[in-house]
């Protein structure tokens, strides 16, 4: 027998010293997989390093406080990391193109971007919304409601933990096709139907518990999320700014207040930094937190009355890494160390060994920093919403974080270090798809083609999961998720957080993932777009992005390159359309034995509507009233649901051309400011036939178009130009009356008057010659678009 | 003895009405139910029932508010934790406030509570168990959407006197148990008491009246008899699932983008203005 690794201290409680000093590197490889820390060979060396300096062996707590937050996860390697590419060396994505961009555009309204667990932009008069938009992929594959649901509760915590009052949450979700066959199921992997249903209720479960509405999201399928379900969860909050405190010192004390600490989520992050594989679900089960949306209820009670009383002087949540990144990281932003008693933090049951209470991720947790002056009166806060407090350390001169236990010191190590990890230095390469456009011949009967997307799973109503969440709670929702009487899809939601002001905020986001399959560049850049023009089309504008990257293994060249392009994809339009990053997230290694999920860009956009009264609607509103189509369509259906449907991807993504779409944007946003515009929706998914179908049953009255008039570049299909996915482009209704006006406004822009709102119910379409091409009644649209995910599956 | 309150002339100012809407683990809508009350110019105060219990009395309030949330969670039935608790804690002085015609509104979790409290239906004043249940909605799940109720009662409910008889009103609704029921047994002869008492308030209707006769989304729970809200035999406990305080400010509403002209208030804001008119009365 070799030496041993472990060698037991005789401590009254469970607590190992390891023996890396002496070991080989195939043995600190041993070491890292079998604690669970996944640590590489170049970082675990660091380590060795480290103690060899200090000629001493690490305890378990600081290995694995050390794997914690070195972990993609909490450090985000991928990022912060070099990267060789093209010749170049990229010395950290998320510098170079993600947080430049915010820099480049240098806006005033920014209150404090990228440094805490949220983004916080100016709002209105001493008011600031605070954004936050977090994955949680991996937990929700192995239990999809736990997953979810504990997915919201985190990223609620995100809100909280910088003074804010979650006022709204969104949720953006990808999933594998409902009737995926159960023979091609991979042992391991759970059916995208089992998935939906689970990941549906939690994200619903939580936010309607905790009393915050649900008010925008998206359902995508793809038959890549199959292995890797999609879960991003977003939540907006509101707070005071002169109460944001962020100024603890030395000497202020560690406050963990909430749940208990159990062995639930004992690894989350490290295990949500791997590759899912067939023993993930006996594996990493422990990783998965349990929910209690009511004790963060009360959580939040608490802390916003200590935020009111200007009581505590920084605030964190326990999110990832639990305990050991929130101690840490509030200690590295305040340059100072840390002492943690671990006895002191309160436990679901005994036993547990210091490094599990130190990394354990159980829900509902949230760490302050308090004066010792105020200590008593922020405990008796808690103590009054029934939510209990404890005092577990204190923030010292010194920067090094030490930890005790029953008297035993089972850590000390030194804040500089551990934040410091080696960077890695990967590569990337980019290699063109080697794709074809399709051909085959105009479909005989594009009606007919119309009702079969408007039932196609990525266009279908969502309906049935729209209203499982609470969408009104609160009473602030202005414009609702669904719309009209029969429940148009609406580009974005409008909370009036404020009963003094009718300024409101506008919620929207863009996502095409069917895009990434062609080019991740252009992908990015249609998600930006799309998300922008959502907002625009509400009447939203001075918008904040956020950007959730969801990926394949980074460490595999390939995929890191579609992640470089997607990032300076993310930089070129963030500055082309002056619309900074204000937060965001990633979560890599989306992999599983089904391959690498389709690379996925989600981008929310945050607008500001200045007077809530003005916000338009996506439904039409009266008949004869004009309908204008603003924006270009080109020959750009690659990646559309048109080819999707015909069983083809195509290489022709749609493109973004910046310039004229910002011109666009600008004068729709004028335009609605005007007055001029009763009804404004954006073309998207489905191109302009499904948007026409959409406004139409939402407003219960028909519509009359006709192709020809469609402002368009190299088109010469009826098909083509009615199911196009061209960004930039809205359709617009306007009175009769004030066509003269709303042309005059649109001089410059690419715009054309198209058609009519009608009262007969249908929509009908003349093509290219003049023909009628869609001829289809009101009723048979609305109950193909309702039909396929009616039950709920 | 209201009558003889009202005959006395005591009249209560507005300002001096004094609401108390109650609060605990889990209930989330506090603020919206205290924003309506303040927009008429009452004082409503948000009070956790622990400040409740330790420091205060209910009998300093004019009326009493349930409002929605999940109050411990629900993790037993919707509404049972918390009625059993203020119950055991609070029972005395909940039974001296409803003795006093003083009252009590609950709305979504609230009329859980007070059904599951037995204070709902109330035929006989407050029952030793409940008499009615709210069970989880048929078709199955939570469901958030705006429905249209039909106002039933005569002149017995204070939270409606505003509101004519026969009248439609929309408010939203948002629980995933609201299905009112009544064991089969006594379905008939309870019903037919509600109608002799003059205890049903609201039944789910479609735009134009006609009530659902059960069948969704009209009727969004799949609730007996399309039974909405229901109030005691005095007329001073009031339970509904819908919520008046989301129905309550214009903008609030679903289509307010498709008129061109909303009134300024919502439906919702009938229930607090009737109640606030029968305070002033009364005291």
């Amino acid at each position: 027998m070799t030496r041993r690794l472990y060698i037991n201290r005789r401590t009254p409680f469970p607590l190992f010293e390891i023996d890396v000093l002496a070991a080989t590197d195939k043995q600190l490889l041993k070491i890292s997989r079998e604690m669970g820390i996944g640590l590489n060979l170049q970082e675990i060396r660091a380590v060795q390093e480290y103690f060899r300096k200090r000629r001493r062996n690490p305890t378990d707590v600081e290995l694995q406080t050390i794997g914690q937050t070195w972990s993609e996860h909490c450090f985000h390697k991928t990022f912060k990391g070099k990267i060789k590419f093209d010749g170049k060396e990229i010395d950290s994505l998320f510098k170079t193109y993600i947080s430049k961009a915010t820099e480049e555009i240098n806006p005033r309204w920014c209150f404090s971007v990228f440094e805490d667990n949220a983004g916080i932009i100016n709002f209105d008069k001493d008011y600031g919304i605070a954004i936050k938009v977090e994955t949680h992929n991996h937990p929700s594959a192995i239990e999809p409601f736990g997953g979810a649901a504990t997915g919201t509760g985190g990223v609620i915590r995100d809100i909280l933990g910088v003074w804010a009052d979650p006022i709204a949450c969104t949720d953006v979700l990808g999933f594998g096709p409902l009737d995926y066959d159960y023979e091609k199921l991979p042992p391991g992997i759970k059916h995208p139907k089992y998935v939906y249903m689970g990941v549906v209720a939690g994200i619903g479960s939580y936010g309607n518990n905790m009393g915050i509405p649900t008010v925008n999201g998206a359902i995508y399928f793809d038959e890549s999320y199959v292995g890797n379900v999609v879960v991003y969860c977003g939540c907006i909050g509101l707070l005071p700014l002169k109460k944001f405190r962020r100024n603890a010192k030395p000497g202020d004390i560690v406050v963990l207040a909430g749940g208990k600490t159990g062995r639930d989520g004992i690894h989350g992050v490290t295990f949500a930094s791997a590759e899912l594989t067939e023993k993930s679900e006996e594996i990493s089960r422990p990783a998965v937190q349990i929910a209690n949306p009511i004790e963060e209820e009360k959580l939040k009670r608490a802390i916003i009355e200590v935020r009111d009383s200007e009581l505590a002087s920084a605030i964190t949540d326990l999110g990832g890494g639990g305990l050991s990144s929130a101690v840490g990281e509030t200690a590295k932003r305040f340059d100072c160390g840390a002492v943690v008693e671990l006895e002191k933090v309160p436990l679901k049951y005994p036993g547990l060994a210091p490094w599990e209470i130190y990394v354990s991720e159980s829900q509902e947790r949230m760490l302050l920093a308090v004066p010792q002056i105020s200590l008593k009166r922020v405990l008796e806060i808690f103590e009054k919403e029934d939510v209990e407090a404890t005092a577990i350390g204190k923030y010292t001169v010194d920067k090094v974080l030490r930890i005790h236990h029953r008297g035993e010191k089972v850590a000390e190590l030194d804040i500089p270090f551990l934040f410091e990890p080696p960077k890695s230095v990967r590569t990337a390469e980019y290699k063109p798809a080697n794709l074809e456009e399709p051909r085959f011949a105009e479909p005989e009967n594009l009606t007919k083609t119309l009702l079969e997307l408007l039932a196609s799973l990525n266009i279908a109503s969502k309906e049935s999961v729209i209203r499982t969440y609470d969408h009104e709670v609160k009473g602030n929702t202005v414009l609702k998720p669904l719309q009209g009487e029969y429940g148009g899809p609406n580009d974005a939601a409008i909370i009036k957080p404020l009963k003094n002001s009718w300024k409101g905020i506008a919620v929207s986001c863009g996502m095409n993932p069917n895009y990434g399959k062609i080019d991740a560049y252009w992908m990015a850049a249609s998600a930006i777009d799309e998300a922008i023009r959502n907002n625009v089309a509400v009447g939203g504008r001075r918008i904040a992005l956020l950007d959730n990257f969801t990926w394949g293994n980074p460490e595999k060249p390939e995929r890191l390159g579609s992640l470089v392009n997607a990032c300076g994809a993310c930089y070129d339009f963030a500055t082309a359309f002056g619309t900074p990053f204000v937060s965001g997230k990633d979560s890599l290694y989306n992999e599983s034995p089904l391959g690498p999920l389709t690379p996925t860009l989600l981008i929310t956009a945050l607008g500001v509507v200045p007077d809530i009264r003005s916000a338009v609607s996506m439904d039409v509103k009266a008949p004869n009233d004009s309908i204008y189509i603003v924006g270009q369509t080109f020959h750009e259906l690659g990646g559309s649901e048109y080819y999707k449907l015909k069983g083809f991807l195509g290489s022709t993504v749609p493109k973004v051309r910046p310039k004229q779409a910002r011109k666009t944007f600008e004068t729709v946003t004028k335009a609605i400011d005007s007055g001029l515009v009763k009804a404004c929706h954006d073309l998207s998914e489905g191109g302009l036939a499904i948007a026409a179908a959409e406004m139409a049953f939402a407003g219960g009255y028909g519509v009359k178009l006709n192709l020809r008039e469609v402002p368009r570049k190299a088109l010469n299909r009826n098909d083509f130009v009615l199911f196009a996915e061209s960004n930039s482009c809205f359709f617009v209704e306007v009175l009769e009356k004030a066509r003269e006006d709303f042309e005059a406004l649109m001089k410059g822009n690419v715009y054309a008057e198209v058609g009519r709102v009608t009262k007969t119910p249908r929509l009908c379409i003349y093509g290219l010659e003049g023909d009628v091409v869609v001829d289809a009644s009101l009723s048979d649209l609305l109950a193909s678009w309702k039909r396929t995910l009616s039950s709920g599956v | 003895m209201e009558a003889n309150l009202e005959q006395r002339g005591l009249a209560m100012k507005r300002e001096e009405i004094n609401v108390c809407v109650l609060r605990v683990g889990g209930t989330n809508c506090d603020a919206e139910t205290k924003r309506a009350f303040d927009e008429l110019g009452v004082q409503a105060e948000v009070v956790h029932v622990n400040e409740m219990v330790k420091r205060r009395s209910l009998l300093e309030y004019n009326a009493l508010v349930f409002p929605g949330g999940f109050s411990y969670g629900d993790y037993v039935r919707a509404g049972a934790i918390w009625a059993k608790w203020i119950l055991a804690k609070l029972g005395k002085e909940l039974k001296a406030f409803v003795y006093e015609n003083r009252p009590v509104l609950g709305i979504c979790n609230g009329f859980q509570v007070l059904v599951e409290a037995g204070l709902l239906p109330g035929f006989e004043g407050i029952s030793p168990y409940p008499e009615a249940a709210l069970a989880t909605n048929f078709p199955p799940g939570y469901n958030c959407r705006w429905v249209y109720i039909k106002h039933e009662n005569d002149v017995k409910c204070v939270f409606t006197r505003k509101i004519p008889k026969g009248k439609v009103l929309r408010m939203p609704v948002a629980h995933s148990e609201g299905r009112l029921i009544f064991a089969k047994e006594k379905e008939k002869q309870y019903l037919k008491r509600l109608y002799e008492n003059d205890q049903l308030v609201f039944r789910y209707c479609k735009k134009n009246g006609v009530y659902a006769e059960g069948r969704f989304p009209t009727n969004p729970n799949g609730s007996f008899h399309d039974i909405v809200g229901v109030c005691n035999r005095e007329g001073t406990i009031f339970g509904l699932m819908p919520h008046p305080e989301r129905a309550f400010y214009w903008w609030q509403q679903p289509d307010w983008t498709r008129r061109a002209r909303m009134p300024q208030y919502g439906d919702g804001k009938l229930i607090f203005e009737s109640l606030i008119e029968y305070l002033v009365k009364k005291f």
